[in-house]
């Protein structure tokens, strides 16, 4: 993906995505960065690509691993990790559930790159989007933790959740949200 | 050693039915939402869950890749060696269904790839004379769990308290717990039993009552306020935000008012089964009660 890509999109747009993915979650980002860190590379180059925030369920079967179920994991959990992410490994888009915070929206921002919002739980159909297990490095850390490289066609829908100029669903949500809880606490009688 | 072969098969069993297809109850409220929701980005979420749904029961595939941790109850006849009968069961559900080898130790986080350790499952024994033996799965997943909550209240904080707690922490949790969520809540008790009261709460079928009619009328209340938020399915915004809440309680101190929250996602995964004496067994997604 390139940055004209990843910045074409707009909060709101519903995609779908054909191409290579790579799983990741919390110890992949900490091993991810520690490796940056240090100089090493990655086992895979991950610039222009896209991440899934994901612990699939895999399945070898003569050899060759199969997807199971894949669908996305809580995105928050990465947000302390993933605007020194974007930048170093200079990824396009980011596919997770349940959005992340204004660090990492300003980090999309500045480098481009997108939040995908994946409906949390459909596991089945991320699956069904996987017509490949490509390859997996860093499985010591457990089959969720590992990152695994997934050809991908069709895979969707996605909602764009969060886009390159700052636009948030979320944040829009926040808003009106802090309005209506406001209400009906006044209806519970549980203000003032 | 026959029984204890047999509630190992139980065992798969029924962690196979939980992870492959949701209860009806579930389902219904689920369906009822996708035709109600008005925001086309809510019903697309719905839309995705539903036709997710039907294709892991068709498959009989998880339909979640978190197929959570193995959490028991098992009530009545006490059947010798059963933990051990269980934790066999759930060896081999991890590998034979598949499920996701959740389980690792909490510092090191070492993953022993079978989804047992030490404490893990998560056995709640409750023995009783019944002539069967129930038992009852629930796999838990992380994103629903990871938003829980425990507040000891001043007594003085009432009713009041407890709503006011009930909404400020499913708001706080937004769309990482997967909405829409169905709300444990567990009223009372110690500091420990209020937490699994509100995880025993979630074990009720969604389409029936509170036996108690005050719990009932807070339950209502908390949904209708809950629903009015606008977070929405995944927190993308809708009306849907929560299912249902679910409300269990028991005698507290008289100094204390512990309000415990076990939050679920829409993947609201499990199943029973009451083993009789003659060893025959049957089988319910919904429950029994």
């Amino acid at each position: 993906m390139s940055e004209k890509d990843a910045r074409q999109l707009k909060s709101g747009d519903t995609v779908t995505l054909d191409g290579l993915i790579f799983s990741g979650r919390d110890e992949m980002h900490i091993r991810a960065l520690e490796y940056a860190r240090e100089g090493r590379k990655l086992p895979y180059d991950l610039r222009g690509g896209v991440i899934f925030h994901c612990g699939p369920i895999m399945k070898k079967v003569n050899g060759h691993w199969n997807v199971v179920a894949a669908g996305p994991t809580t995105s928050s959990r990465m947000n302390t990790m993933e605007p020194e992410f974007i930048e170093r490994f200079g990824v396009r888009a980011i596919i997770g559930k349940g959005g992340m915070s204004q660090p990492t929206v300003d980090a999309m921002v500045k480098f481009g790159c997108v939040y995908l919002a994946f409906t949390g739980g459909a596991a089945v159909l991320g699956a069904e989007g996987i017509v490949e297990v490509k390859g997996v490095e860093w499985l010591d850390l457990g089959m969720p933790e590992a990152m695994w490289e997934l050809a991908v066609k069709g895979f969707g829908p996605m909602t764009v959740a969060i886009d390159a100029h700052g636009n948030s669903l979320y944040k829009e949500v926040d808003a009106k949200v802090t309005k209506n809880v406001a209400v009906a606490k006044k209806k519970l009688g549980l203000l003032g | 050693m026959r029984t204890t072969k047999l509630v190992e098969d139980v065992t798969i069993n029924l962690l196979r039915m939980a992870v492959t297809s949701l209860p009806e109850d579930v389902l219904t409220a689920l369906r009822l939402a996708e035709e109600e929701e008005t925001s086309e980005i809510a019903r697309i979420q719905l839309r995705t869950i539903l036709a997710n749904v039907e294709m892991a029961d068709r498959r009989t595939l998880p339909m979640c890749q978190d197929t959570g941790l193995p959490v028991f109850f098992v009530s009545g006849r006490c059947i010798p060696h059963l933990e051990e009968a269980v934790r066999r069961g759930v060896a081999r559900a991890t590998s034979e269904i598949p499920l996701r080898p959740n389980a690792v130790q909490p510092l090191t986080r070492a993953n022993p790839g079978d989804n047992l350790g030490k404490g893990m499952p998560h056995i709640h024994f409750h023995p009783s004379d019944e002539d069967f033996t129930e038992i009852t799965v629930m796999p838990k997943g992380a994103g629903s769990e990871n938003m829980s909550a425990l507040s000891m209240l001043n007594p003085s904080q009432g009713a009041k308290g407890i709503k006011a707690f009930v909404l400020d922490t499913v708001v706080a949790a937004g769309g990482k717990p997967c909405p829409p969520t169905i709300v444990g809540v567990g009223i009372g008790g110690t500091a420990d039993e209020a937490m699994l009261l509100a995880k025993k709460s979630l074990l009720r079928r969604l389409d029936v009552p509170n036996k108690d009619p005050d719990l009932r009328r807070l339950e209502e209340e908390l949904k209708d306020a809950l629903n009015s938020s606008g977070i929405g399915p995944m927190g993308l915004g809708g009306q849907t935000t929560v299912l249902g809440v679910l409300i269990e309680d028991a005698f507290t101190h008289t100094a204390s008012l512990p309000v415990a929250i076990c939050l679920q996602c829409w993947a609201s995964r499990r199943a029973s089964a009451r083993i009789f004496k003659d060893g025959h067994v049957e089988y319910s997604k919904e429950g029994f009660c």
